[in-house]
C-alpha cells in the first residue's frame, strides 16, 4: 500500500494539474477572503454599537470556509478524475493486478495520497483565518469546528470522486459525473415551497456542513461524512474487484 | 519436476462468447513455451488469467505450487507479467518507475537498489535511469515493461507479444533476452508470428477459437509443413504450365511476374528441381524451401481436428 501511496503522491505533484488546482483554489479564496474582510472593516463601526454583534468569525471566517467547500466540490473531482480511469485506459491496471497487492490496498493507497494533497490544501485555506489572529481574536472553538467540517467534507468529496473515477476510462467523464453528484448532494435540501423534507435534509451535504460551520459539532454530522466516505471507498473497492475478475 | 504453471480446465466467457475453453497447460522450469494463435484466438485472455488480471469461469491455476484463485497474493509473488502494452506511467522516470514496481512486488527495501540495477542491466537500460518514460522510444518502453516483469526475479515470466512494434534489431535483442531468461526461469510468451516461436521457443501451444489444438515441439511442426513447398525466382520464366511439367511438382502458383511457389509431391523432390530448371535454361535466381505460414498450419490443424483426429 505504501508503494502505491508514494507513487500516487509523486504522480500528483509531477502533473501540472495539482499545481494549477492549488493555484486556482488559493487565488479564488484569497480574493473572497479579502472582499469579506474589507466588507467587515466597512461595517465594523456600526457593529461596535450593537449588542451581541456578530464577530469576525461569523462575518469573515464562516463565509470563507463555506465558499471553500463549494469551490473544492468542483476542484477535487478534477484532482482525482484520472486516478483509476487513466490506469484503466493506459493498461497499467494490469501491473497492479498482477502484483501481490490486494484490491483494498490499491484503493486505500490512492485515497491516502489524495488525502495527503488535500491536507496541504486545507492548511493553505486555514492559514487565511489564522492570519486574523494578528489583529483580532476569533473564537477558536468555532474555527476548529469549521476546519474539521471542511476536512471531513474534503475527505468525502475525495472518496466519492475516487469511486466515480473507477467507473469510466475517461477522466473528463469522471470529473463531470463526480461534480454533478457532489453538487446535487450539496443542493438536494433546497425546495421551492419552503417545506423542508427531513430525508433530503439528512442527505444533503450542505445542511451537515453548515451546522458544523456554525460551531455545532454533533456525532450525527460527523457520522454522515464518515459514512459517505466509507461507502464510497467500499463501492470503489468493489468496483475494482469486479474489474479484476470480469475484465 | 514440479511445473511452474499448471493450468487445468480453464474456461472463460465474455458474455455469450467463449474466449477460452477448457484450456490446460504446463510450464516447466527452464522452458520457453510459445502460445501461438491468430488474433482473437484467446492468447491474451489466457495470459491475463494466468497473471491474475482476469478471473475464470472454470478451472484452476497453480503457480509454482500455489493456487492463484485461493491465495492470489502469495501466488502472484512468483510471476512477472508483461501485458500487450507495457504498463508504464509516462510521467515517472525510469528509476522512479522501477522502484515503484519493486516495492509493489514486495522486494525488500534494502534489496530494491540492486534489483533495479540488475533489471536495468539485463534490459539494456543502464544509461536511461534518469529519463522520463514519456520521452523514451517505443523500443525502450518495451524494454522497461520487460524490466518491470523481471525486477523481483520471478520464477514464471509471462510475456504477451513481447516483440510487437519493435524494429528488427530490437526484436533480436529482446529474443536474446528471452532466451537468457529461459535458462533459469520458465517463460511463456504469446505471439501470432511463427518465426518468433521458431526463434526462441522450446515448445509451442497453438490456440484456435479458444481451444488448444496443438502442443509439441516446434521443429516437428515446421518440418512436416514446410518442406513440401518451394519458392523459386526465375530470370527467364517460361509459361506457368511449363513449370508444372517439372518432375516432382504437383502445382504452381505465381507470386509475381517471375516468382512462383511450387507445391511438391514429396519433400525429397526439391533436390532435383534446381538442376532441372538450370538445364532448361530458365535462369533460377532464387530457390527457397517454403516456410510454413500460420494460415497453412491453422488450416491443416483445424481441418484435421474438426474431422475428429
Amino acid at each position: 500500500m505504501y508503494a502505491i501511496f508514494a507513487k500516487e503522491l509523486r504522480s500528483l505533484f509531477l502533473s501540472p494539474l495539482a499545481w494549477s488546482l492549488l493555484l486556482a483554489m488559493q487565488l479564488l479564496l484569497a480574493w473572497l477572503f479579502l472582499v469579506q474582510l474589507e466588507q467587515f472593516l466597512q461595517i465594523q463601526p456600526k457593529l461596535a454599537g450593537m449588542e451581541n454583534a456578530p464577530g469576525v468569525g461569523q462575518l469573515v471566517i464562516a463565509p470563507l470556509l463555506d465558499s471553500s467547500a463549494v469551490i473544492l466540490l468542483l476542484l477535487i473531482p478534477l484532482l482525482s478524475m484520472g486516478m483509476f480511469s487513466r490506469e484503466a485506459s493506459n493498461g497499467t491496471l494490469n501491473l497492479l493486478f498482477s502484483s501481490p497487492v490486494s484490491t483494498s490496498a490499491i484503493v486505500l493507497g490512492k485515497y491516502l495520497a489524495l488525502l495527503a494533497l488535500l491536507a496541504i490544501m486545507l492548511l493553505m485555506i486555514a492559514l487565511m483565518p489564522i492570519s486574523l489572529l494578528l489583529g483580532t481574536a476569533p473564537d477558536m472553538g468555532t474555527l476548529a469546528a469549521a476546519l474539521l467540517a471542511l476536512a471531513l467534507a474534503m475527505a468525502s468529496y475525495a472518496a466519492l470522486s475516487l469511486w466515480i473515477s473507477s467507473l469510466t476510462q475517461q477522466p473528463a467523464v469522471a470529473a463531470v459525473l463526480s461534480c454533478t453528484l457532489l453538487f446535487l448532494l450539496w443542493i438536494i435540501n433546497l425546495t421551492g415551497s419552503g417545506e423542508i423534507s427531513p430525508l433530503m435534509e439528512q442527505l444533503s451535504l450542505s445542511s451537515h456542513f453548515q451546522r458544523m460551520l456554525s460551531g455545532l459539532v454533533t456525532s450525527a454530522d460527523i457520522t454522515y461524512f464518515l459514512l459517505l466516505t466509507s461507502v464510497s471507498l467500499l463501492l470503489c473497492i468493489h468496483r475494482i474487484e469486479r474489474l479484476r475478475v470480469d475484465g | 519436476m514440479e511445473p511452474l504453471i499448471r493450468m487445468t480446465g480453464i474456461t472463460r466467457y465474455f458474455g455469450q462468447r467463449c474466449a477460452v475453453q477448457d484450456l490446460s497447460l504446463e510450464l516447466l522450469p527452464g522452458e520457453i513455451v510459445g502460445l501461438l494463435g491468430a488474433n482473437g484466438a484467446g492468447k491474451t485472455t489466457s495470459m491475463r488469467i494466468l497473471s491474475g488480471c482476469l478471473g475464470a469461469h472454470q478451472g484452476s491455476v497453480l503457480l509454482d505450487g500455489v493456487d492463484l484463485f485461493k491465495a492470489p497474493l502469495r501466488a502472484k509473488r512468483s510471476i512477472g507479467y508483461l501485458p500487450e502494452t507495457p504498463p508504464i506511467y509516462p510521467e515517472l522516470t525510469v528509476d522512479e518507475y522501477l522502484t515503484f514496481c519493486a516495492r509493489l512486488k514486495a522486494v525488500n527495501n534494502s534489496a530494491i537498489k540492486t534489483a533495479m540495477e540488475q533489471a536495468k542491466a539485463v534490459c539494456g537500460l543502464d544509461k536511461e535511469g534518469g529519463r522520463v518514460i514519456r520521452n523514451l522510444s517505443k523500443g525502450y518502453q518495451q524494454r522497461l515493461g520487460l524490466a518491470q516483469a523481471i525486477i523481483h526475479q520471478p520464477r514464471v515470466i509471462i510475456l504477451d507479444e513481447p516483440t510487437s512494434g519493435l524494429d528488427p534489431n530490437q526484436i533480436i535483442e529482446i529474443r536474446n533476452l528471452i532466451r537468457m531468461l529461459g535458462e533459469k526461469q520458465g517463460v511463456i510468451l504469446s505471439t501470432h508470428i511463427l518465426p518468433e516461436v521458431q526463434a526462441v521457443c522450446d515448445r509451442v501451444l497453438i490456440l484456435h477459437h479458444g481451444r488448444l489444438i496443438y502442443s509439441g515441439k516446434i521443429a516437428q511442426l515446421s518440418e512436416a509443413e514446410g518442406s513440401s513447398t518451394v519458392t523459386v525466382g526465375l530470370s527467364r520464366p517460361p509459361e506457368q504450365a511449363a513449370i508444372a511439367t517439372l518432375r516432382g511438382v504437383e502445382g504452381v502458383s505465381a507470386l509475381g511476374t517471375n516468382r512462383f511457389r511450387l507445391r511438391l509431391t514429396q519433400p525429397a523432390a526439391a533436390e532435383s528441381l534446381l538442376q532441372q530448371m538450370v538445364q532448361r535454361g530458365w535462369g533460377p535466381t532464387e530457390f527457397a524451401p517454403g516456410k510454413p505460414d500460420l494460415e497453412q498450419i491453422f488450416y491443416r490443424l483445424t481441418t484435421t481436428t474438426e474431422s475428429g483426429v
